[in-house]
């Protein structure tokens, strides 16, 4: 359970927007059933009041969104960010991608989200949740009111939680907390130790669910290009379907090359994927081979850091190491 | 009625699957179900229903059309079209059924799309009653009945049978074809059933949702709504509510160079995305407002308009359970018709 409360990010969005501080407020709308919750731009301490929300189920990374929402803003638009979209905050901000003087950002601790499908999975018919110290308690149209341990229903990528820490912010809500050495890796690891053929069965099986939506291209704050190779008629390789699995591979492989030393592992992607393929671990497979080859390296750690793929140093690595340890690999 | 002990269902798959390709809901490794061709070994998934809908199969997502092969000033015209083999799909839900009404008055209409009409012709639909529908279901706002679903042949599964219904002359003949395998039976365990689904039914969230604002002639009043607008501001535009969608029909029809020849195949389009409906003109509808807007206007306003009222939703739920950033038709209706 989040320790920050509704009440105070919406006391917090009335004070900035009464003063004059912004003149927008992108924050969490509510839904039908609890969980299904609505990144929006509020405009007015009324709907502020009436339809702001903030639970387990704000998962949504909002930073994305400041690369269109300050392009024609008048005055500055407030931001909510949990620590990891702090990351993505410094990292669109290490690529221009939005003018920082348009935003005041309100960082906040998180306790971590919950994840809408392993809740699904473990309770039919949702109607509502109440949100209790000791666990999610689950009124349900078959089973009465279903005790959820918090635990139990959190999102893959708050339990491998790589920072609590905010990197950015104008003001900080909550406690401060600090990079975590997470087992984020570790299925990485168990990927490697696989055989070439184990890995390729692996992902054929994964990304032979793709439907080629973009939902993960499109929420990823590292795909910000004006117009995506995939979409742009010109390019030669636009497709919106998937002409075999194979061309769904390529897709997501091309992708993850695009966003290596960018991605900061905030696991948007497999988020919104519908058909639940966990694409961050291609990302991260990328991250672990930058940490190993080059050094420690984390996307959006700062504003301005020059990532190792884009850098040169003299102990860079040469490519006939690449090659060798590719033959390893293998 | 005929009856099937759920003990037996395996013996009915590959009896029916002895002479046609029968397609059921079957779970798969992330734990979510796709419609999937049965053989032996093959388990029926107890999922309400699946991600992707069973459109799949008569309106694939890619599709060739006809070849060219050129030979110097010659170009040949290939006809690649095959008649369709004979097909089952087994448990789909009242939704469902209801989307392949919707789909055939455009691909079945004049000019008739022969693809799409070959496997229409050549399947028969097993649909089955829901017992335990989600909270994004909706599907009575369309006026569906979920307890008794439409197609040749109605089912309905109780704890411990499974029960038939022929609607239709070809369902007659797929309940001759699995006669020895069922028995007669009254329809007093349906009938049980049907009531305490009736119950839960009016027990859901969006029960109360109407289409009063919605149809045929509405085009003006809705059409500036601020809805569009306050909505559509965090949609990504990415494709997956069209993608899930089972009434979703757009497509885009595309030329592959094969070195010596041109494939022409179809692909599903999404009109979420920058490029739909661009012409030689440019594109008409810029912004992901209009984008928004004209995907809730399709299945609300303008396809009621030509199908003599007939909405091109049928509330199966999926686009609410999908949708990365959780904006539906759902809510766009709570929006546009005012809490009731």
């Amino acid at each position: 359970m989040q320790k920050i409360t509704r009440d105070q990010l919406i006391t917090k969005a009335v004070e900035l927007l009464s003063n004059g501080t912004v003149s927008a407020v992108l924050g969490w709308q509510k839904g039908e059933f609890d969980y299904d919750i609505t990144p929006a731009v509020f405009t007015t301490e009324e709907e502020i009041k009436n339809n702001f929300v903030y639970n387990d189920f704000c998962g949504a990374n909002f930073s994305k969104y400041l690369v269109a929402k300050t392009k024609k803003l008048e005055g500055k638009i407030l931001v909510f960010l949990k620590p990891c979209d702090t990351y993505s905050f410094n990292q669109l901000l290490t690529e221009h991608r939005f003018d920082r003087e348009k935003v005041y950002a309100v960082a906040i601790g998180c306790e971590g989200m919950a994840d809408v499908v392993k809740l699904k999975n473990k309770v039919d018919g949702i109607i509502s949740i109440d949100y209790k110290d000791d666990a999610m308690y689950v009124d349900t149209l078959y089973d009465g009111t279903v005790k959820v341990d918090y635990a139990d229903v959190l999102a893959e990528r708050c339990i491998n939680c790589k920072s609590k820490k905010c990197v950015a912010y104008d003001e900080l809500m909550g406690e401060d907390g600090e990079v975590i050495d997470s087992a984020r890796f570790d299925e990485v690891a168990r990927l490697e130790a696989m055989t070439p053929d184990e890995r390729f069965a692996f992902w054929q099986n994964e990304l032979s669910r793709c439907i080629r939506c973009n939902a993960c291209r499109d929420a990823c704050p590292a795909c910000t290009c004006e117009k995506c190779v995939f979409d742009n008629p010109n390019s030669g390789v636009e497709n919106k379907a998937p002409a075999n699995s194979f061309e769904e591979q390529m897709f997501h492989i091309i992708r993850a090359y695009h966003v290596a030393g960018r991605c900061t592992d905030c696991g948007e992607c497999s988020r919104v994927c519908p058909q639940n393929i966990p694409l961050h671990l291609l990302n991260r497979k990328f991250i672990k081979d930058i940490n190993e080859c080059y050094g420690e390296y984390q996307a959006g750690a700062e504003v301005g850091s020059r990532a190792p793929l884009v850098d040169y140093t003299e102990g860079d690595l040469e490519p006939g190491e690449v090659f060798e340890r590719g033959d390893n690999n293998a | 009625m005929r009856k099937l002990s759920l003990e037996n269902i395996n013996k009915l798959f590959a009896a029916v699957a002895e002479d046609k390709t029968l397609y059921l809901p079957v779970d798969q490794s992330d734990g979510s179900a796709k419609y999937s061709k049965w053989a032996e070994g093959t388990v029926w998934s107890n999922a309400l229903n699946t991600v992707r809908s069973p459109k799949d199969l008569f309106f694939p997502q890619t599709e060739d059309l006809m070849e060219f092969k050129t030979e110097g000033k010659n170009i040949e015209v290939i006809d690649i079209r095959k008649e369709s083999e004979d097909f089952v799909i087994f448990g789909v839900r009242a939704c469902d059924v209801k989307s392949f009404e919707v789909l055939d008055r455009v691909f079945l209409s004049e000019p008739v799309d022969s693809y799409y009409a070959s496997r229409r012709e050549h399947a028969v639909i097993v649909s089955l009653a829901c017992s335990r529908p989600s909270e994004t279901c909706f599907c009575t706002t369309f006026g569906i009945d979920a307890i008794n679903p439409e197609g040749d042949v109605s089912a309905w599964k109780t704890a411990t049978d499974i029960y038939f219904k022929a609607n239709t002359e070809k369902g007659e003949e797929f309940l001759a074809s699995i006669e020895a395998l069922t028995e007669e039976s009254d329809d007093t365990a349906v009938n049980e059933q049907k009531a305490k689904t009736a119950d839960i039914m009016k027990k859901l969230p969006l029960a109360d949702l109407t289409t009063d604002s919605f149809g045929g002639g509405k085009t003006e009043e809705l059409w500036n709504n601020p809805v569009w607008d306050e909505f559509s501001q965090t949609c990504l535009g990415c494709g997956t509510c069209t993608f899930v969608c089972p009434t979703c029909q757009c497509y885009d029809i595309k030329d592959f160079d094969t070195g010596n020849g041109v494939i022409r195949y179809r692909c599903w389009d999404s009109c979420m995305y920058s490029e739909f409906t661009r012409m030689a003109h440019g594109n008409n509808r810029l912004t992901q407002k209009e984008r928004f807007r004209q995907r809730f206007m399709h299945k609300l306003v303008y396809y009621p308009e030509n199908n003599g009222g007939l909405f091109s939703c049928v509330g199966c739920g999926r686009c609410l359970s999908k949708c990365p950033i959780s904006m539906n038709i759902a809510k766009v209706m709570r929006k546009i018709g005012g809490d009731k």
